[in-house]
């Protein structure tokens, strides 16, 4: 079992004949992912790797193929649109990759995006991968994922990476990893994967890698004590990060806070949350617990 | 993007919101020039991308031309948090009957822009938003419609008795939207928003950040930036491609991500060293932004050793090696290299590094550890 995608997921890739999106298509095929479609405007009729067949709109992908879940690897500056016409196409799942979107066209995406009840994951996200279903959706490097027991939610790539690598070196399965994204406007946040998690029968315990900055974390350790009956151990990057030379007052003013570590690890120690001081101490702390 | 308030002040400008004219000057003269033609008191402000100028005393009333004279040469070349102030705003003292702050946000949590208005504006109005989080009203605009005049009004309805003032206050807070969305910003303040004793609205100061994600379709908005206001290796960093924060320490970092980096600089901390800097070399990391990178670290004279850090997803670790090997090269590294590399490619890395003498870690608390005891010894 798994959180958001599973052996039932079929996917689609936009911007499946760029740069990017070809790389990972093939990662993504390589893997084991059922990818049953690509779109690229003006590509239509084209065939990926000689077998994804490619499509001009997502309409006319998801019509032929019964595409359920989409990934998304188009520039900055046409992501939003892609996620908009995913999200025109009734797709349940959209997962964008593309770093760099501006964030007040993220401002004007999402209300579409809730309109349509499908879900965002990202922008600026390394993606989920479910490594039981081979569903790998986005980037993360599928040879350090092994399939267990343990959720994992973060809002960085890299980082993840490591911590991640560590639960697969030490043993430590994982039923669904997810990158959410660093932007400050994304689809899906730290509640909404813990609560996926908390109800999903293959999650045993659950680890969260936070970041310095906003407030999500804060939120994510109060929900964790009001509702989260699993086991959870936390991460904050940035811990030695400087106080910046803020501009303005607005910031400090809208989230009453001023999103430094020590804020987010007293949020995590009052709901009970292990807290990692390193990326390696994820090993301990999961075993303390489950 | 930070930008001056100069700057700030001539978008809000052309969107029609009052202010008193001023001007520029990089020199003492030229401010003492400007203040004999605005006549009476002016103020001088430091222009500097940092909070808190007047508390540092980078903001100064002059009453003559030669006192702003004066006033300037003080100012400019003076350090506020660490950045030197290179221009100063000279505006003419205005008479003020009251203070209030004007603030526009991108909001995480509501996902929109969101006013935040206060009739109790001014320096201390942090303070204000914790102690009696009640005198400031917030308000998230539908990015979709806009700001509707009547929401425009409601708002300015919470500053002013005088209708007179609430009408010229909605007309500004329109004017302050209208500002936010044609420039891109994720931030756009009026602090203070203050009434003169004639009644009229004016806004004494103006901030503005743009949303970095914009100036990559938004040229005239790069356009801003002032190269001189950065930290010179931030600016070098930046036209390289990466993302890099100057510190305190000697443990020089080049990693890729910005998680990562973080929990690198704090892996440092823990084990007894101090991070020199935060780096970022982003996803598809090309030799050429290795080797930017250690020029711009070993340009740093208090780097006494410095750690690689490199997990491969879309960064092959073969593209970092070869950088690696490409970069000492072309200049000589004169403080020991620790290499930790993992993940896409890793194997060919190796073998690149190998071939010239250098090694790899595999582990990244292991690779620290010896960063920061060599770091300590050279120290």
């Amino acid at each position: 079992m798994s959180i958001f995608a599973d052996e039932t997921t079929r996917l689609l890739v936009q911007g499946i004949t760029g740069r990017e999106g070809s790389f990972h298509a093939r990662q993504m095929l390589e893997y084991g992912t059922n990818l049953v479609a690509g779109v690229t405007p003006g590509k239509g009729g084209q065939r990926f790797e000689g077998k994804v067949p490619v499509f001009d709109t997502v309409a006319e992908a998801v019509a032929a193929t019964g595409a359920n879940t989409t990934v998304i690897y188009v520039p900055p500056m046409a992501a939003a649109a892609a996620i908009i016409e995913a999200a025109d196409g009734a797709i349940p799942l959209i997962v964008c990759i593309t770093e760099g979107i501006p964030v007040m066209h993220m401002s004007r995406t999402m209300p579409f995006v809730r309109s349509r009840g499908v879900r965002l994951i990202g922008p600026n996200c390394p993606g989920l991968i479910t490594p039981g279903s081979r569903a790998k959706i986005g980037i993360i490097p599928g040879n350090i994922c092994t399939a267990g027991r343990v959720g994992l939610v973060s809002r960085s790539g890299t980082l993840t990476y490591e911590v991640v690598n560590h639960l697969t070196r030490a043993g430590v399965g994982q039923s669904t990893c997810v990158g959410i994204g660093g932007d400050p406007i994304i689809g899906t946040n730290f509640i909404d994967c813990l609560r996926a998690f908390q109800d999903d029968p293959g999650t045993d315990a659950i680890v969260m890698i936070g970041e310095i900055g906003g407030t999500d974390e804060q939120s994510a350790a109060l929900f964790v004590k009001a509702h989260v009956t699993k086991p959870v151990v936390g991460f904050i990057a940035g811990q030695t990060a400087p106080k910046g030379r803020r501009m303005g007052h607005a910031g400090a003013i809208i989230s009453g806070s001023s999103g430094t570590a020590e804020e987010k690890l007293a949020a995590f120690e009052a709901a009970g949350i292990g807290i990692m001081r390193r990326p390696v101490d994820v090993i301990d702390l999961l075993r303390k617990r489950m | 993007m930070n930008i001056h308030e100069y700057q700030a002040r001539a978008l809000l400008k052309a969107q029609g919101i009052p202010m008193l004219d001023g001007d520029v000057a990089s020199t003492p003269t030229e401010a003492e020039a400007i203040a004999r033609r605005l006549g009476g008191t002016v103020v001088i402000k430091a222009q500097v991308h940092a909070g808190g100028r007047g508390k540092a005393g980078g903001v100064r009333l002059a009453k003559s031309p030669g006192e702003a004279l004066d006033h300037a040469s003080e100012i400019l070349g003076m350090e506020i948090k660490g950045l030197t102030v290179q221009k100063v705003l000279v505006v003419p003292a205005a008479e003020i009957s009251s203070e209030s702050y004007v603030g526009l946000i991108m909001d995480r949590e509501t996902q929109r822009p969101v006013f935040m208005v206060s009739s109790a504006g001014g320096v201390d109005i942090e303070e204000v938003a914790q102690k009696t989080p009640e005198k400031i009203v917030r308000f998230p605009v539908d990015p979709t419609y806009g700001l509707f005049p009547h929401q425009a009004l409601r708002l300015a309805l919470g500053l002013y008795m005088d209708f007179g003032q609430v009408k010229a206050a909605a007309k500004i807070m329109e004017q302050l939207y209208a500002a936010f969305v044609a420039n891109g910003a994720s931030l756009a303040e009026i602090n203070p928003l203050v009434t003169t004793p004639h009644g009229r609205v004016l806004a004494l100061d103006a901030k503005i950040v743009i949303d970095d994600n914009e100036l990559f379709w938004r040229p005239d908005l790069g356009l801003l930036r002032d190269e001189t206001a950065e930290e010179p290796s931030e600016a070098a960093a930046r036209r390289a491609n990466l993302s890099f924060i100057k510190l305190d320490g000697d443990v020089g970092c080049v990693v890729n991500g910005a998680g990562l980096a973080m929990a690198t600089m704090d892996l440092v901390k823990y084990y007894g060293g101090e991070p020199a800097n935060f780096l970022d070399i982003g996803g598809s990391s090309s030799p050429e932004k290795v080797i930017n990178a250690l020029k711009i670290i070993t340009a740093d004279r208090h780097v006494k050793a410095i750690l690689f850090n490199i997990f491969g997803g879309i960064t092959r670790t073969d593209d970092v090696a070869n950088g690696l090997v490409a970069a000492t090269r072309q200049f000589k590294v004169s403080v020991p290299i620790v290499i930790r590399l993992t993940g896409t490619n890793e194997a060919e890395a190796i073998r690149i590094l190998n071939a010239v003498g250098m090694t790899a870690l595999s582990d990244m608390d292991e690779a620290v550890a010896r960063v920061v005891k060599l770091a300590k010894e050279a120290a």
